[in-house]
């Protein structure tokens, strides 16, 4: 038998906790699906875990970590029909009458539900970073050492370099730092002037709450301790037989070369818009964020009626912003359902926009101090772009010259984007090399469609549907 | 290279990674237990047969692919490890297929 239910939230981090703690809170009936084991996204990841079992790590994660508690204490505390380890691989919908249904799987077996609101909260993915030698053991992003060490309190040992540029380099090397882990060496790759550029940005990041304070603390203290950094770095390497042993990179045009164990990369974030897509929403291309978000109005819906995108997966905007749109979606959809009335919604939503407002304050000062990388041609004609094919960036600009016409038919071409990951890790890379290799706009070239199932899936799992 | 910060944390729980004997926390995911073991290398590319660790350890790079008591495919990253799993490195598909001449 197929439940219906009002809301079906995916995701359960600051944007998809919200959301369900506000809609639980005044009667409706939601299901948070995640696919995580434990309730806090990537950001808060683990949370009650550390709390109560390695509290002491708390001290190194910071306040921003801790801060989850809140969230995550409200969400346990209330009766919410929470599901983690939930793989949702499909959305079908609108039925004429509005109706949606979410397929997903969870401990080997497919379940569906029918619901007339969605509220994706699927959060971002770190950016890739196609340099030489990215696919060997050993290269990893600062958002997989952050994420062994809260879930597990595993911490990288023997040589550790982080390279790259955004608010969590910085984050991540403190919280290392007063760990006591070693780092060898931090590989800064903004380019220079950024500070000036970011400079206009200023008076407004800097009413947008602590912010500017926070990371001009945790600046210095990478500063103080100690530990080398290199700046206006450009060709990263990493270089290895069977996993990674060298970096090699320019400092201001000198080259070096660097043993390492443990090479963590990181140039910010985008949203994960592999359900979005899927859902066919409207999706449009940030120039500032380099990236393609869904189109968005100010309650969180998209072109499509009932479905709402709240948090990181409509557009970078952090923690706070994600915790406000999730309290904006959920009172829009409990106003819709009739469970409050207009005026109880209006209250609450006015108040949480006015916050919102002040908090996305800070993007456009960060978006500018931390850029994402333009120059594209410097990505080298060996360096892999799509991972799982093991398809170059040579080999994309060779299918161009032969009148390859964009993402979707480069998968023809060269199966590029048709592995496991489905074109999650080459996607953003493909649309931006193919897009210089055209000379057309990334908006223009476009990105990968998705189709079902969104992650793989065994036909056991598929045929388990008919079980229940 | 990764280890324990707390090198005293009971390891109660033990599963088999490749033949060898990986100990583990409860609550660890299965590639973060094995990043603790000492080992980086967890499967093979697809096409070249590359090694390959985790890359993003949040379920988007499909890296920490793995075999989970006979079940391929198991995104190691996202799974607890449970006791007396039996997990295994993937292969290269298109080697195996080219060793038989297809």
């Amino acid at each position: 038998m197929t439940m219906g239910v009002d809301v079906v939230i995916i995701g359960a981090g600051p944007a998809g906790m919200s959301a369900a703690n506000t809609i639980n809170e005044f009667g409706g009936n939601v299901v948070v699906l995640d696919e995580q084991a434990a309730p806090g996204g990537q950001i808060y990841k683990a949370i009650d875990h550390v709390r109560h079992d390695r509290p002491n790590e708390l001290m190194w994660l910071g306040p921003t970590y801790s801060e989850g508690a809140r969230l995550t204490e409200k969400f346990g505390s209330q009766e919410i029909d929470y599901r983690p380890g939930s793989m949702v691989w499909n959305i079908e919908g609108p039925t004429s009458d509005g109706f949606y249904t979410v397929y997903y799987s969870r401990t080997g077996k497919s379940r569906k539900l029918v619901t007339g609101y969605i509220i994706a909260a699927t959060g971002a993915m770190e950016r890739p970073v196609p340099i030489p030698g990215w696919t060997l053991p050993g290269v990893m992003t600062v958002g997989a050492i952050q994420s062994v060490m809260k879930n597990s309190g595993i911490y990288p040992s023997g040589k550790l370099i982080l390279a790259g540029t955004g608010p969590l380099v910085l984050q991540s090397a403190n919280q290392l730092i007063a760990a006591n882990v070693d780092i060898a060496a931090i590989l800064d790759t903004s380019p220079k002037g950024s500070f000036v550029r970011a400079l206009k940005y200023f008076p407004r990041a800097a009413i947008a709450g602590d912010y500017l304070f926070k990371g001009w603390k945790l600046a210095r203290e990478v500063r103080r301790s100690g530990v080398k950094i290199y700046r206006n770095v450009t060709d990263l390497a990493a270089l290895g037989e069977n996993s990674v042993q060298n970096v090699s990179f320019k400092e201001n045009g000198e080259e070096h070369c660097l043993e390492v164990d443990t090479l963590a990369l990181h140039e910010g974030i985008l949203p994960n818009t592999q359900l979005t897509r899927l859902l066919d929403l409207k999706h449009v291309w940030s120039e500032r964020q380099r990236s393609f978000y869904p189109v968005v109005d100010s309650a969180g819906e998209t072109s499509r009626s009932g479905v709402f995108v709240v948090g990181d997966g409509a557009g970078i905007s952090g923690s706070k912003t994600a915790e406000y749109s999730g309290v904006i979606a959920g009172m829009t959809i409990l106003e819709k359902l009739d469970y409050i009335k207009e005026s109880q919604r209006d209250i609450i939503v006015e108040e949480k926009k006015l916050r919102r407002f002040l908090d996305e304050g800070i993007r456009p000062f960060l978006d500018t101090l931390f850029p994402a990388p333009t120059k594209i041609e410097a990505i080298s004609n060996k360096t892999i772009i799509c991972r799982c094919e093991e398809i170059t960036a040579g080999e994309i600009r060779d299918v161009v010259k032969k009148g390859c016409s964009g993402p979707n038919q480069a998968k023809a071409f060269l199966r590029c984007g048709m592995g496991v990951c489905q074109g999650r890790m080459c996607g953003a890379s493909v649309t931006e090399v193919m897009s210089q290799a055209m000379g057309k706009t990334p908006s223009d070239v476009g990105t990968y469609r998705i189709r079902p199932p969104l992650k793989p899936l065994s036909l056991d799992e598929i045929a388990s549907l008919n079980e229940s | 290279m990764f280890k324990r910060f707390n090198q005293k944390t009971k390891l109660s729980v033990k599963i088999e990674f490749d033949g060898k004997v990986v100990e583990a926390v409860e609550g660890d995911t299965v590639a973060g237990a094995i990043m603790a073991a000492g080992i980086s290398d967890l499967r093979e590319a697809t096409v070249s047969g590359a090694p390959r660790g985790p890359y993003c350890m949040m379920g988007v790079c499909f890296e920490c692919l793995v075999e989970i008591d006979g079940i391929g495919h198991q995104q190691a990253c996202l799974l607890s490890v449970k006791n007396g799993m039996i997990i295994k490195r993937e292969k290269a598909k298109r080697l195996v297929f080219d060793d038989h001449g297809c």
